[in-house]
């Protein structure tokens, strides 16, 4: 920075408004490179709105999510405080035993943050105050665990308590002083603590016995990844705390990602036997994925969708990868940026109302890339010539013929997750789940294709055919009740037809003869009476046997009827996305974008740029059409290309010749000449740079097995 | 039978009361306490405890240290991470905290004498002072060579009245230096016998409840888990878990308090499942439900995979994973002392190749190797279920053994359809 002064000295900047930089920082790197700032803007608006929405709403899923196991662990610690002090006799003779819940809570060990961060602010504004986590890799010994359980402890406490700052200095100070010291600093503190809040006057010492929970709050510690943990630290702190526990209340809980067998893998009996252990076991993963899925991707009320591809690239990492649906969220997160950042008329994937308006702003150049949209075009390929000339060149009635066409997606969405719930909830329990178990799987083939032309389908429906009648109706029930409190006019009739077709059911009952209810239990039967495990062809047949050895009953009309009936539902509301036009504008659909950003493969990229150098450099000299490296290639390029043919132990100095010998050549020595593939100092010290390069990469290393050697360290990859 | 308890100098009523809180214990509490003698008398310097786990060792020494009220300092060992802290708390029990706070930064045992010493010609002892080393003194024989012995004849080094005693599980012979030093005297704690142990248990009758009924309760209890179990806390604990299942024929009006029999049939099978999980606390009643672990798809793989290289023999691995390997019988490769099962031996190491090179043969699909392939080899170190040996040097060739059972394994591959018994060179 340049100041006006003449001398040498010190001058004082202040960081002149640095906040709003910071802020505009995030806007231009979105905005940047934009032609229109005026639609990047908004587009980096919206986006920030919805990601807003997003964090918010898993929040309280999270937190909905969790509420009854954090709710049972909270009553468990309650009722362990409380236990010491009006007891009965049970507990009582256990009263040595510190309390001890285990949480199991899945592999998916990224997402437990979130839990123990509510875990223990919940803690904190229920039960007590004094609550210590600790992790594995900051405990190496006894002493470092101690210690930062002591810290924490006594911190909280310091960080709460304004009011009497002096004292706090006093005992920081003299906890600094002896950071290595034992539990009893700890104790003494706990009870100079419980003292002081339990309001009585100091020195009746005795009368302050009768105290009540509140005043002698547990002492909570939360080891948050308990197999990471040295067992032998574990023990001896276990040990050394059941020394206090008459003087202290403290209580552990275990966060444990994989067994509770793992305490018995961990303590000893003479350790686990101080412990008075409960089991605790949070939602699986998947059951939460499926939350989150239910509340973010299927409803027409967040406008940003993903294709199938994307929606399978994410759900595959969830499921062959990682478990974690934090990371789940994240892959939603950047599909959400990159679809405003690289798609200028997401302007228009809002809400509807927002949409229609920033429809009506939309310049030429945005008209222009609506003509181009794929899914536009096909509609417009639909319309009559003359329509479609008006479209291609009249700017304000495209705008209009969009508005109607925004209306009609925004439709179709709302229609689209009812009856894709509806018939998920009729397939769901199916044998053998033909369209899958989950309603992900459903929407995957529904995003994909026409559902209602899968095979699966098919056999869905002749499935649905055999129900019993009681089973249907609940199904059916079930449907209307999903489709009660949507407020779209089809939905809404929809719903009147399927309760007319309930109330039919019902009227069956009222005038059963015998005959018929004789019937009806007839044709129950054959599916009741197939084992589990037939296959569909078997169970078609039986269907069909026994369709045609009857005529049928009026069940089986109505039952038929009520089928269409979905059945037409679902043709006329589950197309897939690509049928409506203007769809890219919610749709995103890059699936390789997101695959190379959450699952990114270094050593394929490493390897692609070993042996096609031309893959990032592009230099049109290092084209080769049969994938083999030019000899000009960049000299790591050759020295790997000629390691590949080696095995598993490298001669240097063999190297070192077919290197020379390559580069001789690229050079264009003439092969008969003298000097061809000598080793001169340049190319010795270009080699042994490349090696050591590839070295540093991990393709090689040193070995002591045999002089001049190197090791290799990759197989295969010629 | 009170009244045993006898020496000049303590209070009676103390006496007796102390009698009272230490049942079957009288002979063993009358003999450290004659060898303590009269309060101000010397006390032997050092006294050595043994006897096994829950024969009473601290109990005794600490209701006779506190009913009495004898000035003394109990410290743990486990709880001692360096001598500092030791001797800290030695001090401070003795002298209070500005004794224990003239200890410069890592005293050594000599600081400890010289602060002692100075104390104590301050506050000279009215009453022989102890220092109790309660639970594991091999701590202390291993943290350094000389605290022991000087421990031992502390009484000389400081000279002062203290004694030291110490509680151990194992027998002097393995604690004694072979420079030799100071013997302490022995005494040793026998275990309880069944009668004792009724009598102990009996005490902590319910309240509601006469002491008749729930000692007959506890002679039902011991009848059943005497033979597999005779640690006065497990049973304790065994005994406060059952109770209410006990109780349950009378508290619903079925039976009368003195309908021993009647009690007996109800709770015995009832004791007898219970049999199976003595030693395994809480945590086993839930357990079976959830020995089943979810892991990611890729994870599972890579979890057989590890499996299948750490029970393997590396040669075999052509046979297994090679798809036209012609025909390799067991017998061809078969060496002579490989005929006794992988198993038995446990999981052998092997490098991150050869387990990625199976993994991708098990695998149904073609799997990149992408960085979150490696990054769950990692998870799956943290979670335990495979174990790195040797360096931390992701470079330099890793080596892994896998760490769960065979049970475990084949739950996992049922999972995805994978039948490892088929890959395994011991069942072939
Ligand atoms: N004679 C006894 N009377 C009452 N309780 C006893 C007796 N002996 C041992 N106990 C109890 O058994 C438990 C274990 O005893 P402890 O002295 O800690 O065993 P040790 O130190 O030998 O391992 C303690 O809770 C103690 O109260």
């Amino acid at each position: 920075m340049a100041t006006s002064s003449v001398s040498k000295g010190c001058f004082v900047f202040k960081p002149s408004a640095k906040k709003k930089k910071k802020t505009l920082d995030l806007e231009s790197y979105f905005t940047d490179g934009c032609e229109d700032a005026r639609s990047s803007e908004l587009r980096f608006e919206l986006c920030q709105d919805l990601w807003d929405q997003i964090k918010t709403e898993t929040e309280i899923l999270q937190d909905e999510l969790n509420r009854k196991v954090l709710d049972s662990l909270l009553e468990f610690t309650k009722k362990c405080s409380s236990i010491r002090h009006h007891s009965d006799w049970t507990s009582q003779m256990r009263a040595s035993e510190i309390p001890t819940a285990a949480l199991i809570l899945g592999v998916n060990v990224t997402d437990h943050d979130m839990t123990f961060q509510s875990l223990s602010e919940l803690l904190q504004t229920s039960v007590t105050p004094h609550v210590a986590s600790v992790q594995a890799k900051e405990c190496g010994a006894l002493k470092h665990l101690m210690k930062k359980v002591l810290e924490r402890l006594m911190d909280t406490v310091v960080a709460v308590g304004d009011d009497d700052d002096d004292e706090v200095e006093e005992e920081t100070e003299q906890h600094h002083r002896s950071v290595h010291c034992s539990l009893t600093t700890l104790c003494d503190w706990y009870s100079k603590k419980t003292k002081k809040s339990s309001s009585g006057t100091p020195g009746k010492k005795r009368s302050s016995l009768v105290v009540n929970e509140q005043q002698e709050p547990p002492v909570v510690i939360v080891f948050k990844d308990l197999e990471a943990f040295n067992p032998r630290v574990l023990q001896d702190f276990i040990l050394v705390c059941s020394r206090y526990v008459q003087r202290l209340p403290l209580m552990f809980i275990f966060g444990i990602a994989t067994a509770p067998s793992t305490i018995q893998h961990m303590l000893p009996h003479s350790v686990s036997s101080l412990l008075c252990i409960e089991l605790f076991q949070s939602l699986s993963c998947s059951q939460h994925l499926t939350t989150v899925i239910e509340k973010l991707i299927l409803t027409h009320s967040f406008p940003f969708k993903l294709n199938g591809k994307v929606m399978q690239v994410l759900v595959g990492i969830f499921l062959y990868h990682d478990f974690s649906v934090k990371n789940f969220i994240k892959g939603l997160q950047l599909a959400l940026l990159e679809h405003f950042y690289s798609q200028p008329l997401s302007v228009l994937c809002c809400r509807k109302e927002k949409a229609l308006l920033n429809l009506k702003h939309l310049r030429h150049d945005d008209l222009e890339r609506v003509r181009q949209l794929p899914s536009f075009r096909r509609f417009v390929e639909k319309q009559e010539i003359e329509e479609q000339e008006k479209l291609r060149t009249d700017d304000s009635h495209l705008k209009n013929v969009c508005q109607k066409l925004m209306k009609d997606l925004h439709k179709y969405h709302k229609c689209y997750y009812p009856i894709l719930r509806c018939l998920h909830t009729l397939t769901s329990s199916l044998p053998r789940y033909p369209l899958g178990k989950q309603i992900r799987e459903l929407h995957l083939i529904c995003l994909e294709k026409n559902v209602w032309e899968a095979e699966e389908y098919q056999s869905a429906v002749n499935l649905l055919k055999m129900l019993a009648k009681d089973e249907l109706i609940s199904l059916l029930q079930k449907c209307a009740e999903i489709l009660q409190p949507i407020r779209s006019t089809q939905m809404k009739s929809a719903c009147v037809q399927l309760e007319e077709l309930l109330s039919k059911f019902q009227q069956l009952d009222a005038p059963a003869t015998d005959q018929s209810t004789a019937s009806e239990e007839n044709f129950t039967s054959p599916v009741k009476n197939l084992p589990k495990k037939t296959d569909l062809f078997q169970l078609q047949k039986t269907l069909l046997e026994s369709r045609r050895s009857r005529k049928k009953s009026p069940f089986e009309a109505l039952r038929n009827e009520a089928l269409d009936f979905i059945d037409t539902l679902v043709k006329s509301h589950l197309s897939p996305p690509e049928s409506q036009p203007l769809y890219e504008v919610c749709y995103y659909s890059s699936s390789a974008a997101v695959r190379r950003h959450l699952n990114a493969a270094p050593r394929t990229s490493i390897q692609a740029a070993l042996s096609s150098p031309y893959h990032y450099l592009q230099n049109e000299s290092l084209k080769s059409d049969d994938g083999t490296v030019s000899n000009s290639a960049p000299d790591i390029c050759i020295a790997y290309k000629l390691h590949l043919e080696c095995g598993r132990l490298i001669n240097l100095y063999d190297w070192l010749e077919a290197y020379s010998t390559v580069i001789s050549a690229a050079e264009g020595t003439d092969p008969d000449s003298d000097g061809f593939g000598k080793v001169d100092e340049v190319k010795h010290a270009r080699f042994i740079r490349a090696v050591a390069e590839l070295e540093f990469l991990g393709f090689i290393k040193s070995t002591k097995q045999k002089t001049d050697h190197v090791a290799r360290l990759t197989w295969g990859g010629c | 039978m009170t009244g045993l308890l006898q020496q000049p100098g303590y209070d009676e009523e103390r006496l007796k009361r102390v009698s009272e809180l230490l049942p079957c214990r009288e002979v063993q509490a009358g003999m450290l306490l004659s060898l303590m003698g009269q309060p101000q008398q010397y006390c032997y310097p050092s006294v050595f405890i043994y006897g096994h786990r829950s024969s009473g060792k601290s109990h005794v020494t600490n209701i006779l240290m506190e009913e009495l009220e004898l000035p003394h300092a109990t410290v743990s060992c486990v709880e001692c991470v360096s001598v500092a802290l030791l001797f800290e708390q030695v001090l401070l029990s003795f002298f209070g905290c500005d004794a224990a706070s003239l200890l410069p930064r890592s005293p050594s045992l000599s600081d400890f004498v010289r602060i002692y010493r100075q104390q104590s010609s301050q506050f000279p002892a009215e009453q022989t002072r102890y220092i109790v080393s309660d639970t594991s003194p091999e701590l202390l024989r291993d943290a350094d060579a000389n605290l022991l012995p000087a421990l031992l004849r502390l009484q000389e080094l400081v000279e002062d009245n203290v004694t030291v005693i110490l509680l151990s599980e194992i027998v002097w012979e393995t604690f004694r230096p072979n420079t030799g030093c100071f013997e302490p005297l022995l005494l040793h704690f026998p275990d309880y016998s069944k009668d004792e142990l009724k009598q102990v248990l009996s005490k902590n009758k319910h309240p509601s409840y006469s002491a008749e009924f729930y000692s007959s309760y506890i002679n039902i209890l011991l009848g059943v888990f005497y033979s597999v179990c005779r640690d006065l806390r497990e049973l304790r604990h065994l005994a406060a878990l059952n109770f209410s299942k006990f109780c349950e024929p009378v508290e619903a009006g079925k039976a009368k308090v003195g309908d021993t029999h009647k009690l007996w049939k109800n709770i015995e099978p009832h004791l007898k499942k219970a049999m199976r999980t003595v030693y395994l606390r809480e945590v086993s009643r839930c357990l079976s439900a959830h020995t089943h672990v979810e892991l990611p798809y890729y994870s599972k793989f890579l979890l057989i995979a590890a499996y299948l290289a750490s029970y393997n023999p590396a040669r075999t691995d052509k046979r297994f994973f090679v798809k036209h390997h012609g025909k390799i019988r067991k017998t061809n490769f078969l060496k002579k002392n490989e005929k006794t099962s992988n198993h038995l031996l446990g999981p052998k190491p092997f490098p991150l190749d050869r387990l990625l090179a199976i993994f991708y043969s098990v695998v149904d699909s073609r799997v990149a190797p992408t960085a979150s392939i490696f990054s769950q080899i990692s998870s799956l170190v943290t979670l335990q279920l495979l174990v790195q040996i040797s360096h931390d040097d992701q470079l330099d060739a890793p080596k892994y053994k896998c760490a769960v059972t065979l049970d475990f394994i084949s739950a996992i591959s049922r999972t995805v359809n994978f039948d490892i018994v088929k890959y395994l060179y011991d069942f072939l």
